[in-house]
């Protein structure tokens, strides 16, 4: 178990390393860079060359690498040229916002999803596991994209909730401050959360089907432990791996979805920084995005490698 | 199964507006109408004001409020529809003066309807062509990992299992905005398809490796090996064609994804440039909140992306859900 989860956790360092050098190498090879996309085409040249040599944009890449990577293994990230701050200083804000909304979007759509599939999978008639089937399909064609534009729109029309942005932020977080920030929140939340949910949902459903036709299932029921009982401990237990293996693809998912609620709602996250910086050029704040975001990923894929190990010790061998 | 059929009801709509598009839109996907900047849609008539009836007609929008560009049905005369004329199924009689908006206008005054259908055709033909592209890629990296076995073998599905782990739409993202940012729409399509296909492959390689390791090992490829058949002649001709139906679900899958990854990259500006009609291009015009409030209209690329994904996911229904993305 110690062994794979220090396998695990070796796989989530280098991910890390990868996904930032190659977005630092990506935009290198991009044609343009910070001083063409700033400066425009009709700046001098002394004046481009200037501002690349003040920002080392004038040295070979694996000369910027090396000086970036030495830098960042003390959590020095460089200098964002377009903001000219620290990326350091940029990045855990951005990135807290964006973790706000993906952490809350997965607890709402586990606490709905998984109950409602266990519904679903443990009933196959009813009027209930009906319509949660029904609208589980109709959420399912329905991606982040699609929920925040129409809850935006339904936002936009009642007047019930604030149409973008995040209200003051998540630096105070007193009082009235907290409950700006959560009616900020359940609009770009729910366009997240929704699509997830049900996905939980169809894959629980599936999951405790398949369970329940289980000869143990059958075996407790003739021993007369009660259905609920049944449903509810025995069966669930078993009918949990599906879901848990799938939370490390989730984080992604989740990354890919919150990128188009951000854009829509305005909500400051990584996901407009990070555009913002490729569109500029902005090397060092580009690697910065894509650091902060693959550590998202190495935690979730490392604690559902865990929670996986937990579920079902199979998968740990 | 009801479900799977109106799956298939929902696409073929949509690929048969695509198709026509030509005939079925009353105008073309630039026709602009400067007196009409977001009008509202107009909806066919079949009684007048007395009460008598007509063949469906349609009434002038006059515009009451400038700037919040509010319009008012001109009640007094009705502008009757054409049936099949000028290679159209139907248009309004006066086609410059007061067209006929089934959708209402964006913006621009361009018909949204006649938009919608020619989009359909950029969004469909731009996710079909990638995931064509990334059946291909896919297939030949899961078939070479799974033929080859050993260290080709690790090597191609680590690569792959890195690629699935990250988010896609940010790979996209990046990828697709260290390339010039102004590019020509052909070249934009291209661009993107091989984008989408890059990203779309490692779903499809992880699958079909499995299925030729396992195919491999069975009599039928060990015999065509026995006779002599080369390595290719085994892969491309015995094991390969054993993919296709995971193959065919997972396009499936994918195409959404693409349709969605289009939209996205277009919304935020680094799709398709503007006068060409997508989905995601009509998306960006409406990305203005006032706009999408009072000219709720301008959302029905949203609707129509709804209509076509919920078609392909009835289609592949209760076959892999766990493969969502």
């Amino acid at each position: 178990m110690l062994a794979y989860l220090a396998r695990r956790f070796l796989f989530a360092l280098f991910l890390v390393f990868a996904v930032s050098s190659a977005s630092l190498l990506l935009v290198r090879m991009a044609p343009g860079d910070y001083a063409t996309e700033s400066l425009g085409i009709t700046a001098r040249a002394a004046t481009m060359e200037q501002t690349r040599r003040l920002y080392g944009l004038d040295r070979s890449f694996a000369q910027q690498y090396g000086h970036w990577l030495a830098r960042a293994a003390h959590f020095d990230f460089g200098r964002s040229m377009a903001y000219d701050r620290p990326v350091a200083d940029l990045i855990p804000e951005r990135a807290a916002n964006t973790a706000i909304l993906a952490v809350t979007a997965l607890f709402a759509a586990t606490a709905l999803g998984i109950p409602l599939g266990i519904i679903t999978g443990s009933r196959r008639t009813g009027l209930l596991p009906a319509v949660i089937r029904t609208v589980s399909i109709t959420l399912l064609s329905m991606p982040p994209l699609l929920t925040s534009l129409f809850l935006v729109f339904f936002a936009a029309r009642t007047g019930w909730l604030p149409l973008g942005g995040m209200g003051g932020g998540a630096a105070d977080v007193t009082g009235g401050a907290l409950v700006d920030l959560v009616r900020h929140l359940i609009v770009p939340a729910a366009a997240l959360a929704m699509p997830l949910a049900a996905m939980f949902e169809r894959l629980q459903s599936q999951a405790m089907a398949e369970t329940i036709g289980q000869p143990f299932v059958l075996a407790a029921t003739a021993r007369g432990v009660p259905r609920l009982r049944v449903v509810w401990r025995g069966a669930l237990k078993a009918a949990l791996r599906p879901v848990t293996s799938i939370y490390g693809l989730v984080v992604g998912t989740l990354l890919s979805g919150s990128f188009a609620v951000e854009m829509i709602t305005s909500w400051p996250g990584l996901g407009r920084l990070m555009l913002d910086a490729l569109r500029a050029r902005d090397v060092y704040l580009v690697a910065g995005c894509a650091a902060a975001g693959s550590v998202f990923l190495a935690a979730g894929t490392l604690l559902s490698d865990a929670a996986l190990a937990f579920v079902d010790p199979r998968a740990a061998e | 199964m009801m479900g799977r059929r109106i799956g298939i009801v929902l696409v073929a709509l949509w690929c048969v507006g695509a198709l026509g598009a030509a005939s079925f839109a009353p105008h073309t996907a630039s026709d602009h109408f400067d007196g009409l900047l977001n009008a509202p849609p107009t909806l066919p008539h079949v009684r007048d004001e007395a009460g008598a009836w007509h063949a469906p007609f349609i009434y002038r929008w006059r515009l009451v409020d400038q700037l919040e560009q509010r319009y008012q049905e001109d009640r007094t005369t009705g502008v009757p529809l054409r049936w099949l004329r000028g290679g159209h199924v139907v248009e309004g009689n006066d086609q410059a003066g007061s067209p006929l908006l089934l959708l209402g206008a964006d913006g621009f005054g361009r018909d949204v309807f006649s938009r919608l259908l020619f989009g359909a055709r950029t969004s469909l033909t731009l996710s079909i062509a990638a995931a064509f592209g990334a059946m291909m890629l896919g297939g030949a990296i899961g078939g070479i990992a799974g033929y080859a076995g050993g260290l080709t073998d690790d090597l191609l599905m680590r690569a792959s299992d890195f690629i699935i782990v990250l988010p896609a739409m940010y790979v996209a993202l990046a990828l697709r905005s260290i390339l010039p940012l102004v590019l020509e729409p052909r070249i934009v399509f291209v661009l993107l398809a091989i984008i989408f296909a890059v990203v779309g492959a490692p779903f499809i390689s992880r699958g079909v490796r499995a299925i030729v390791r396992s195919e491999g090992r069975l009599e039928y490829a060990v015999a065509a090996a026995s006779l002599g058949a080369g390595h290719w002649r085994v892969l491309g001709r015995h094991l390969l064609p054993a993919t296709r139906g995971f193959i065919a679900v997972e396009m499936t899958m994918l195409i959404p994804a693409f349709i969605v990854a289009e939209a996205t990259l277009s919304y935020v500006g680094l799709g398709f440039p503007e006068p060409i009609a997508s989905w995601g291009t009509m998306l960006r015009d409406a990305s203005d909140v006032r706009a999408f409030a009072d000219f709720p209209w301008l959302l029905s690329p949203a609707a129509a992306m709804f209509v076509l994904v919920l078609g392909l996911n009835l289609i592949v229904q209760d076959r892999r859900p766990e493969d969502w993305h």
